[in-house]
């Protein structure tokens, strides 16, 4: 019991260490870096949740493509350095004070919730999580919307080449 | 295996309020994208949380599945949302959100 509840103290640690890192630093890469950190913590953790085939997708699409892209994208806007303090000076304490107040009411809400929760977690059978059993479920119950996901990505992608043509001042 | 489900959701609070607060103390339209990126994934860690949880009475996966529609739409969504910093950034030469005001009347 108490190497997982370790585990997870070490895991939750990090996550929460490289979000605020993500926050505080002044140059963009660094903040994709610590970004991509957060990713694979996170994958740590659901691997240690029984979620394997979720886990591995978590690495390729966000820790891989998706943080490529924004790299990518720092590097050739080359805008990464500068950080203009705000206008508006109250702005950052009254940001504090919001998602402070948004976590003490997450906090209240899993409390006053009372779900049962607390307890130890049964043991699940051995093929649970696998890429076999999510794969079946998406390819029988969720075939439709696993087929207008490949819809929506072509979507993007034609929008993406749209609105970064070139001579697209004269559309 | 002995992890309290409530311990993974309050790490998920915690990850999708600091994801608030970079949204609404940073300046740099591309840190503000990957703080939204860092909703969405603290809301996919409370999806296998509760999978985890509703495991053992065979509702568990569905959890994986809804996590994995998450991660294709959050895939779509960088992309046109980095085109459109782009796009910006070229008419603009830069991201900085509180310049992006021509609206603002």
């Amino acid at each position: 019991m108490t190497t997982h509840l370790a585990i997870f103290f070490g895991i939750a640690v990090i996550a929460i260490a490289t979000a605020v890192s993500v926050l505080a630093s002044r140059n963009a890469v660094y903040s994709a870096l610590f970004l991509v950190l957060n990713f694979v913590t996170i994958a740590s953790l659901y691997l240690l949740l029984n979620a394997a085939f979720i886990a591995m997708v978590q690495i390729t699409v966000y820790a891989g493509a998706i943080m490529v892209l924004f790299l990518f994208v720092i590097m050739l806007l080359g805008d990464e350095r500068e950080e203009p303090s705000s206008r508006l000076k109250w702005q950052a304490p009254a940001a504090f004070l919001m998602s402070l107040a948004l976590l003490i009411l997450f906090v209240a809400a899993l409390i006053q919730g009372n779900m049962g929760l607390q307890q130890a977690l049964a043991g699940v059978s051995e093929g649970f999580g696998s890429p076999a059993s999510v794969g079946r479920l998406l390819f029988s119950e969720y075939l439709i919307p696993f087929e207008v996901t490949s819809v929506l990505l072509l979507v993007a992608m034609v929008g993406a080449i749209v609105l970064t043509r070139p001579g697209r001042e004269d559309a | 295996m002995n992890i309290p489900t409530d311990y993974v959701l309050a790490l998920s609070g915690i990850l999708f309020a600091l994801g608030v607060l970079g949204v609404l103390i940073r300046r740099d339209a591309i840190v503000i994208f990957m703080c939204i990126e860092l909703m969405l994934n603290s809301a996919n860690v409370a999806f296998i949380a509760f999978a985890r949880s509703f495991g053992p009475s065979g509702a568990g996966l569905q959890g994986h599945v809804f996590v994995f529609f998450v991660i294709a739409v959050a895939a779509a969504e960088v992309a046109v949302g980095l085109a459109l910093i782009v796009t910006i950034f070229k008419t603009k030469r830069s991201i900085d959100v509180d310049e992006v005001s021509s609206l603002r009347g």
